[in-house]
């Protein structure tokens, strides 16, 4: 991540990846590929927009009853033979984490793909604590040997080509020979980490869905790496956000549809974990679960914010999104990028963090009408900017919203700004043309013209012919 | 940490205190079950199990028995795997082969608990001739023996058959392993088994 | 029928040639059009960049405008957007309600032009003649926000001499956006590139759409390329008839 001193609003950081022609091509072809394959499994489903309505509707439902299904699924996980912790906000879960860590001696964990540990920044504390964390996700490793920064919350990796995955892995992992077939990749993944699976003591998970009424705790995956963590460690630690609810395993019937053609495309991902409490003689035989909040707290209690609780993960959103398409994910400087990173981000990480980013978006309503729980991001966006508006102190952009509302509520007035302007243009005017300007109009200007304010509005035309 | 638990939970309660009385409605318009049956399930599966590049033959009991009779090297089975579905060369788990002999067999032959037509998954729940999980895992090639009558339409119809094998862990498996991380591009074969073959025995 | 027309700002101030089109063209098909002068914009510039509140007297001048009209058309499907999906969100919070009452009555009232003439009329031949080939942008408020479907096409198929060509990846954004096009300027002007990339594969001379913002978009990177393509708002070319071209063609 940038320091502070570096430039990390949305519009410094997208001028320099608009810039990167290996960047766009990557992102562009990625993209598009994902949303061609997301589109032809969506379309086979004939019930989708009634699966999309009860994805919406039981996350609604579940977070209106939080609490009392949060005491339902401790009390059931408790029951199957886990321990259960809650972390009031990153720093505790790295403690809770860490302490179980420390208790058996781990000197490594390995992880499976989670965003809500990127998002407390998991392994920078158990590196601290001098235990090592291996990520074991093959985007997330890119990502790791490469001490790089996700871009994307799927598909980590996705500002990579195979020749640069090519060229880290010959250098990371020392390896003289190695082509840049995908498989040849892989398999060189494969080897690297099989060793960790069969000696590293804990692994670290995150979840996708906690079931409240079993106490069955759900990862989604594709590699095969998820099940090596939740299986072959004697401990294993599943740190989940409090909004990753399911109230019943039949429920499960909705997510199960939702998610793996919403995320990957997939008419169902290669490899689903369900597992509950501990199983004597079949896997770990000491399981924690960490319930974080971390804020979702403040978001649930925000009306027009809460929506953005229902979110699966799924990515579907960056997918479709023509401004992540140009971007990429590290213009959004988070662990959550894309349309849903717009609006996760501030409310999670604080305003501070990232006031540019609800303003990141044309509302163009892509990401809205393909979330599978009805997410409506857009109108997220514009309560945000409502938001950032008001904490903003005085500024040129206020003034002249303020001078325009005066303006609009008067047309005696807007006639005159309009004749004004028709006069204060003439310096820029060449052929009915704007070509130049000061200030917003610079900003329009460098890549286009603007027409020139005509010498009739509407409302002389309308005048004259009465 | 009870200070967080109760933290916690309080927060929720302030955060849900304006809210309007009244229960969210959740909506259930969705299908409960497919449109297929008979002849058409085993079709679909086999169709679905196949576009993720796992390989399927559909054989009657005896032909199940041959073609398991022919796979080559040591492979690992569950402990209480029927004797007709034994490979020339075999190990019954009993819970205590060590991960790192796991890894050094040829492959693993289980059943499974449900097939699911409509995506090509397998489900396997632990219960009878399915083992314990890191057995399906280490091994480099899993071969599923799915009898025809297991195999379910859709999602839902699996999750109402599931619950009763409940708090055993289940693993969905749809194709061999894959990953989409280098450019989106579909690959099979990451950490999990490599190769999938499913016997549907009944359907020839 | 009586249509009480919101023109809307930049309408009124930057294409004042697609109102006169609007005008010229319901009342070639027999309505009688209003124009309340004392209107002036629905406030969407604000609300979408986080000066809702501040949007709220021009919600309260819009209503005054039009309450008495049977139907309010506008030849802008981002501001009718706006009308009916942000102004009952922007008030939410205040405790103006009889603002809202009034809000909620006036909505289904106002449409876009296209829907109005489709949808709520049942026409799609209005006797226009555009001897151009023309390929169609559906913006995003007109395509995701109002479900204006298939009505401009429809409007587009029956005006005689238009040669209509499919835009390729029509449903993705020009980069318009507001003032996004301005706040995030390198990302709007990478997606507009894009946006004319498919507008000059068609060999279209004209690019139309039912959003003059949208189009000062297109246009003035169109412009600024010298592509000698145009963008001309939908009201604009189903006003035309065979006289318009007949002395010296302009449009």
């Amino acid at each position: 991540m940038a320091s502070a001193a570096e430039p990390h609003t949305f519009p410094q950081l997208a001028k320099r990846a608009v810039a990167d022609t290996q960047l766009r091509r990557n992102i562009g072809n990625a993209t598009q590929t994902i949303r061609t394959k997301r589109a032809g499994v969506v379309a086979e489903v004939p019930d989708w927009e009634e699966l999309r309505e009860a994805g919406r509707s039981l996350k609604e439902h579940t977070l209106r009853n939080l609490d009392r299904y949060l005491v339902q699924l401790e009390e059931a996980v408790t029951k199957a033979g886990g321990q259960v912790h809650w972390a009031r906000d990153g720093a505790e879960a790295k403690r809770i984490v860490t302490e179980i860590a420390k208790r058996h001696s781990a000197k490594e964990v390995i992880k499976v793909k989670s965003i809500t540990t990127e998002e407390i920044k998991l392994n920078e504390a158990l590196e601290a604590a001098g235990i090592r964390p291996f990520e074991t996700d093959l985007a997330e490793l890119i990502i790791q040997l490469g001490d790089d920064v996700s871009s994307h919350i799927l598909v980590p990796a996705i500002h990579r080509n195979r020749a640069e995955i090519r060229e880290l892995f010959m250098r990371k992992l020392g390896l003289a020979e190695l082509s840049d077939r995908p498989s040849d990749l892989t398999a060189a993944a494969r080897t690297y980490l099989r060793e960790k699976f069969l000696t590293v003591p804990m692994a670290v998970s995150g979840a996708n869905f906690g079931i409240c009424d079993t106490g069955t705790i759900c990862v989604v995956e594709s590699e095969g790496n998820g099940r090596m963590c939740l299986t072959l460690p004697k401990v294993l630690v599943s740190v989940m956000g409090i909004e990753k609810l399911v109230p019943t395993w039949e429920d499960m019937e909705v997510f199960l549809q939702l998610l793996p053609r919403s995320s990957t495309g997939e008419r169902m991902n290669p490899y689903n974990s369900l597992w509950t409490g501990v199983t004597p003689g079949d896997g770990p035989q000491e399981f924690h679960l960490v319930l974080l909040d971390n804020r979702r707290t403040d978001v649930l209690a925000d009306r027009t914010g809460r929506q953005t609780l229902n979110c699966i993960r799924c990515s579907a959103c960056l997918n479709v999104c023509p401004v992540y398409a140009r971007t990429g994910g590290h213009a959004y400087h988070s662990e959550y990028q894309g349309p849903i990173g717009a609006i996760l981000t501030p409310q999670l990480h604080g305003m501070d963090e990232a006031a540019s980013l609800p303003f990141a978006s044309t509302l163009c309503g892509a990401c809205y009408e393909v979330c599978p729980v009805k997410i409506n991001i857009p109108e997220v966006l514009v309560h945000l900017r409502t938001r950032a508006v008001a904490r903003s102190g005085f500024n040129m952009e206020k003034l002249a919203m303020g001078a325009a509302i005066r303006m609009f509520d008067n047309p005696g007035l807007l006639e005159t700004a309009q004749k004004i302007a028709r006069v204060a243009q003439r310096p820029f005017v060449s052929d009915g043309y704007i070509t130049g300007g000061v200030g917003p109009l610079r900003q329009w200007t460098r890549a286009r013209d603007l027409p020139a304010i005509p010498a009739q509005s509407f409302r002389d035309w309308w005048r004259t012919r009465r | 940490m009870s200070g967080a638990r109760e933290e916690i939970l309080g927060r929720i309660r302030g955060a849900l205190a304006g809210d309007p009385a009244g229960e969210v409605a959740v909506a259930r318009g969705y299908r409960k079950t497919s449109d297929l049956s008979g002849a058409a399930l085993a079709d679909r599966f086999a169709e679905r199990a196949e576009a993720y590049k796992a390989t399927v033959r559909r054989v009657d009991a005896a032909g199940a028995t041959e073609a398991i009779r022919r796979l080559q090297g040591r492979f690992v089975v569950p402990a209480d795997l029927a004797d007709s579905w034994l490979p020339a060369e075999f190990v019954r788990d009993d819970g205590n082969l060590a991960h790192r002999e796991l890894d050094a067999v040829a492959g693993v032959i289980t059943g499974c608990a449900i097939a699911i037509a409509e995506t090509g998954t397998i489900v396997l729940d632990a219960g009878a001739e399915q083992g314990r999980r890191a057995i399906t895992l280490l091994p480099d090639f899993h071969v599923c023996i799915v009898p025809v009558e297991r195999i379910v339409g859709s999602v839902p119809e699996a999750i109402r058959a599931l619950r009763g094998s409940l708090p055993r862990p289940l693993t969905f498996m749809s194709g061999p392993s894959a990953t989409s991380d280098i450019e989106l591009n579909r690959v099979e074969g990451v950490h999990g088994p490599r190769r999938l073959e499913i016997l549907i025995v009944g359907a020839a | 029928m009586r249509v009480a027309l919101f023109i809307t700002c930049y309408n009124d101030t930057l294409f004042p040639q697609t109102g006169i089109a609007t005008v010229r063209l319901l009342e070639r098909l027999g309505h009688t059009v209003e124009f309340p002068e004392d209107q002036t914009c629905c406030g969407q510039m604000h609300s979408n960049t986080g000066y809702g509140d501040e949007a709220i007297p021009l919600i309260r001048r819009f209503v005054k405008s039009f309450r008495d009209a049977e139907v309010i058309v506008s030849p802008s499907s981002s501001c009718v957007s706006n009308i009916r999906t942000a102004w009952l969100r922007t008030l939410a919070d205040t405790g103006d309600e009889t603002l809202k009452r009034d809000v909620a009555e006036l909505v289904p009232r106002v449409f876009e032009l296209s829907q109005f003439l489709v949808e709520r009329l049942g026409i799609d031949d209005v006797g226009a003649y555009y001897p151009r080939r023309v390929t169609y942008h559906p913006t995003c408020n007109s395509l995701r926000a109002l479900k204006v479907g298939e009505a401009p096409m429809r409007l587009l198929a029956k005006v005689r001499g238009l040669d209509l060509v499919e835009l390729p990846d029509a449903r993705e954004c020009c980069g318009f956006g507001g003032t996004f096009a301005v706040k995030n300027e390198d990302t709007s002007v990478a997606m507009l590139s894009d946006k004319m990339r498919s507008v000059l594969g068609t060999r279209a001379e004209v690019c139309t759409a039912l959003d003059s913002s949208c189009l000062m978009h297109i246009g003035g990177g169109l412009h600024r390329l010298r592509s000698g393509v145009r963008t001309v708002h939908l009201a604009e070319i189903l006003a035309s008839t065979e006289k318009d071209f007949m002395h010296g063609e302009r449009r």
